[in-house]
């Protein structure tokens, strides 16, 4: 009984073949809805910084140098890859690839950094209106992140720093 | 440098182990996949062990939490001398979603030296195959940073200068670029 147990276990066994994908070999497609790293295309992105606000791991930073230019930059360290970024997008400039083979020795590798010029005005060079001290506290894409240390800062312009919050009042301690 | 160093280092097998601090199990179950028949790595002689003292490379998984980057730390420095360490997953690479909460420190590289990255929530098991090639040298990666530049003003700026006068009209000659 046991003998005829293990003999059927064996014809199953053989039945079954190889399964081993030859993966190093050859290399493997990906299912077509897989979402993989997300590429930034640089001609098409107007730099509204959709994606930067609706990233959950927050790992889209925007740090405006000036009026005109805005950097953007995304870090790849810690993208989930849900592809919100690219849901959210009004350009479709960010596409998920089904690129996955993203090992690497160092993590800058699969960072992406975009300098883009920012619209202005024709005439004076300047944006179109300058936003009061409370609009600006609302303004979700006016962003100074820290870019050396890949730090997510959410500060309106109100409270450039060396600006006094409040200078009128003079507090002292004994 | 380290290609150069890890082919001779481990020019055998590799021997595995695999530590989660704190991750949500889907890294673990990709590792663990990638010891099924179907991405079969023992044919390259990985082995999972179950004790540091006996492995050469670490598969980090989760970020370094407040609770266990003791240990953590006490397993990387257990583990003897020529040691690879890998961080899998986005947490283990850059600390995950909830890299600013309170109890999760940041990524591994944070607690403990990390050789080679592996990003993904979770990667792929081909991705971790691909990684560990990476790391034995014997593919080259694949990425590389990005960085882009727009150097010319995509609209060009009115000046007065472009005004031509035509009979009676003033034109801007720059108009069809706007």
């Amino acid at each position: 009984m046991s003998v005829l147990s293990k003999l059927e276990e064996t014809l199953a066994c053989l039945k079954a073949g190889r399964v081993t994908l030859p993966y190093p070999a050859q290399s493997q497609t990906v299912p077509e809805k897989f979402r993989g790293r997300p590429i930034f295309d640089a001609a098409k992105c107007i730099g509204c910084g959709g994606c930067a606000n609706n990233c959950p791991a927050r790992e889209i930073l925007v740090f405006d140098v000036c009026q005109e230019v805005r950097i953007l930059k995304y870090l790849g360290r810690r993208c989930t890859y849900c592809g919100r970024c690219a849901d959210v997008c009004p350009e479709k400039a960010i596409t998920m690839s089904h690129e996955f083979e993203n090992g690497t020795n160092t993590i800058g590798d699969l960072g992406q950094q975009l300098d883009l010029f920012m619209s202005t005005c024709q005439r004076c060079g300047r944006c179109f209106k300058p936003a009061s001290a409370l609009e600006e506290l609302k303004m979700k894409g006016y962003r100074f992140d820290d870019l050396q240390n890949e730090r997510w800062i959410y500060r309106s312009k109100a409270y450039l720093e060396g600006d006094a919050v409040a200078d009128d009042i003079a507090i002292e301690l004994d | 440098m380290l290609k150069n160093l890890c082919q001779k280092m481990f020019g055998r097998s590799l021997w595995v182990y695999h530590a989660n601090s704190g991750g949500c199990n889907g890294c673990d179950i990709e590792v663990l996949n990638v010891l099924t028949p179907y991405y079969d790595v023992e044919r390259f002689g990985i082995k999972l062990v179950g004790s540091p003292r006996h492995a050469d490379v670490m598969l980090c998984q989760g970020p370094a939490m407040r609770s266990t980057a003791v240990a953590l730390k006490r397993a990387y420095e257990a583990m003897p001398a020529p040691k690879l360490v890998f961080a899998i997953g986005s947490c283990a690479c850059g600390g995950g979603i909830w890299f600013d909460s309170y109890s999760v420190m940041g990524p591994v590289e944070k607690i403990v030296p990390v050789n080679y990255y592996i990003p993904g929530c979770p990667p792929r098991p081909e991705a971790i195959i691909y990684g560990v090639a990476v790391a034995l040298g014997l593919i080259d990666k694949k990425t590389s940073p990005v960085e882009f530049k727009q150097l010319e003003f995509p609209i060009p700026r009115y000046h007065p200068s472009d005004l031509r006068l035509e009979g009676d009209l003033v034109v801007y000659t720059r108009a069809e670029k706007v």
